[in-house]
């Protein structure tokens, strides 16, 4: 097929790419003033020093740890998901992969900016590299995060190739854009088994990749000493609640996209359910690593331990604790199971992703409150200015998805057009 | 160091001399009071009963200077070390400010320059020349009073000696009117540190997690035994 009948063909993935009506700038308005406006509190909060947030001695990491995590949470989704379903042929996956792609390199780029804002000296974050001190596992987390970072970019880049390259024919006016970025693609045959083999590769080296990261930024906490952190299954468990935040990422994204760009003809309910089986998966996973990791401090651990752990359970972090076994599996729970429609996924999915940023949340503050010597006590409540940064990012990273969609199609159009091939297939052989 | 517990009467010149002598920096009431407050040797009292039957404890901690210290490993620049006297050094120029040391110190000594460091306008001119003066955005904490090891060494050393026992003494020991701080070399079996170290009142904090502190305290005795 030539590129005009595919492009009539997809005329629904490619005519939002060019149309903006006064909903696209009712979007991009406020949040270009939220992310600038939290620009502005980052310069307020580097000017006066991180005393402006709501720290203190001990409770000396917050809010910008618990960002930090959930972002690059929300990056599992991405890259994994979509490499695991290429690897498994699930053909459901193919509307998905763009989008979660898409959200591994925003979630990314979001993630580890709160350790700029993190740092005392943030221009000097650079020594991280200079004066690297390998025993560190904040440096292996700046190793991990950085090599995820480059091969989801590369992931999303590849992927798209062919896609630019029909890009680079139907737009003549943003040949300017397109025209290096499409590398030449034509789609000659020698460009078709380059392109399946860099695929292959890439699919089975960001599985690896991935895991490593959310592995490696729980060790960043079960290495230390702290109450409740030195745990072995830290890392599973982090890894696991990352992919679960990042698929109920997936889903409210997408969701969100076929409404406003009209795409029901390719994604329909049957992906959803799909996507629904594989959160309910991770739902179950959850609850069990939850449920293990705090048996096992109540019956085996010392008195540090317990306290952290009883200040969780009834004590002063019981309502946010509480609040977050509701919203990641008390009410996603049962929707998944019994109502896997639309309406369905988007509650259980908001749900666990609001409940999944105020696990990290009780997951790192409360072991602040209560060190191990009885001494040092201190509160914590955010200040306006992690609370802008905070709203910045989320603004940021929903700009970044939304301009995004403007200058690429959100669906893989090729490989939409090679499965429907496939199928074809199928069915004459048959 | 080693601190008696039995000597000490909580009156807290140790932790002014040691803000005098190392530019420890004031948070003000404010600051202090959303957990600002920086205290190299800080000191912890405890109340126990109830009027009549009270009784009341103090404890003086500054840094444990771990022989395994959990906070040196994990900074990703290097900016804190064990030095080859065992002490647990920060160089603060080359701190950016990550403060996985703060969260990895189980004694909670380590503190932040959470703004840029300020002083009492009479006070300014009472600062010690010789210590570095913090900025904002970098983590501190004691360090035995690094500076006078310094110059004893180097006294020692035109002299062409050895360190007599007893000749460093740190701001908080030199200070303490009830005497209950010693200061030495834990490694000299002939020192009066060592001696009281091996003491059957001496104990550390959190032995069990095995940071190997080297902040010996001899507890309180049986006064009622007579």
């Amino acid at each position: 097929m030539d590129s005009e009948a595919i492009a009539r063909k997809y005329d629904r993935i490619l005519t939002p790419m060019t149309r903006t009506g006064w909903k696209f700038w009712a979007t991009v308005i406020p949040l270009s003033v939220i992310f600038l406006w939290s620009v502005l509190a980052f310069g307020w909060q580097y000017h006066w020093g991180l005393g402006e947030t709501g720290m203190g001695h001990p409770v000396s990491w917050t809010l910008y740890l618990v960002n930090f995590v959930f972002f690059i949470g929300i990056s599992h989704a991405g890259a994994l998901v979509s490499a695991v379903l290429r690897i498994t042929h699930a053909g459901w996956g193919t509307p998905f992969g763009r989008a979660a792609e898409a959200v591994t390199v925003f979630a990314l780029a979001a993630g580890p900016t709160n350790i700029l804002f993190d740092l005392g000296r943030s221009v000097r974050f650079y020594w991280v590299a200079l004066h690297a001190q390998f025993k560190s596992p904040l440096l292996w987390d700046f190793t991990c995060i950085m090599t995820y970072f480059t091969v989801s970019l590369i992931f999303l880049y590849v992927l798209m190739v062919p896609d630019i390259g029909l890009l680079r024919e139907r737009f003549p006016g943003r040949r300017w854009l397109y025209r290096p970025l499409s590398l030449g693609w034509t789609g000659t045959e020698k460009q078709w088994s380059i392109l399946g083999k860099i695929i292959g590769i890439l699919c089975v080296a960001v599985i690896p990749i991935a895991v490593s990261v959310h592995t490696v930024v729980s060790w960043v906490f079960g290495m230390q000493t702290q109450p409740m952190w030195h745990s072995t299954i830290f890392a599973p468990y982090f890894v696991v609640g990352a992919i679960y935040s990042g698929i109920a990422a997936i889903i409210v994204v997408t969701i969100a996209l076929r409404k406003v760009y009209h795409l029901e003809n390719y994604l329909k309910p049957y992906h959803f359910n799909n996507m629904g089986l594989l959160l309910l998966t991770f739902t179950l996973l959850w609850v069990y690593f939850t449920f293990a990791e705090h048996l096992t401090v109540g019956y085996g651990g010392g008195p540090a331990e317990l306290a952290v752990l009883w200040s969780k359970l009834t004590g002063k972090y019981a309502l946010l604790f509480w609040i977050m076994v509701t919203l990641c599996f008390v009410i996603p729970f049962p929707i998944l199971i019994f109502k896997r429609t639309l309406p369905g996924l988007l509650v259980s999915s908001i749900c666990i992703i609001i409940g999944m940023w105020i696990e990290r949340y009780t997951i790192i503050i409360p072991s602040f409150i209560e060190p191990r010597l009885p001494y040092a006590r201190g509160d914590y409540m955010p200040s306006w200015v992690e609370w802008s940064m905070t709203a910045g990012l989320l603004a940021g990273f929903t700009l970044a998805f939304v301009l995004f969609s403007k200058f690429f199609p959100v669906i893989s159009i090729w490989e939409t057009e090679k499965e429907e091939k496939e199928k074809e297939g199928h069915a004459k052989g048959e | 160091m080693v601190i008696d517990l039995d000597r000490c009467t909580g009156c807290q010149a140790c932790v002014v001399a040691c803000r005098q002598e190392n530019n420890v920096s004031f948070a003000g009431e404010k600051e202090a009071k959303l957990g600002r407050a920086k205290f190299w040797m800080n000191l912890i009292s405890e109340v126990k009963g109830t009027y009549p039957d009270v009784e009341m404890r103090f404890l003086p901690i500054p840094c444990m200077q771990c022989d395994h210290p959990p906070c040196t490993i994990v900074c990703p620049v290097a900016a804190t070390y064990k030095n080859p006297e065992g002490i647990v050094a920060q160089v603060y120029p080359r701190c950016i400010g990550v403060r996985m040391c703060i969260s990895n110190c189980p004694y909670t000594v380590r503190y932040f320059n959470w703004h840029a460091p300020s002083w009492p306008d009479d006070y300014k001119r009472g600062r010690n020349p010789d210590v570095y003066k913090r900025r904002k955005g970098i983590t501190e904490k004691c360090n035995f009073c690094i500076q006078r090891i310094r110059k004893a060494k180097e006294n020692a050393k035109r002299e062409k000696r050895r360190i007599r026992d007893g000749e460093v003494i740190p701001a908080c020991a030199e200070t303490c009117p009830s005497e209950a701080i010693y200061f030495g070399d834990l490694n000299e079996p002939k020192s009066r540190v060592y001696r009281l170290s091996k003491s059957r009142r001496a104990f550390r904090l959190l032995e069990d997690l095995g940071t190997e502190p080297k902040v010996y305290y001899l507890k309180e005795g049986e006064w009622n035994d007579g």
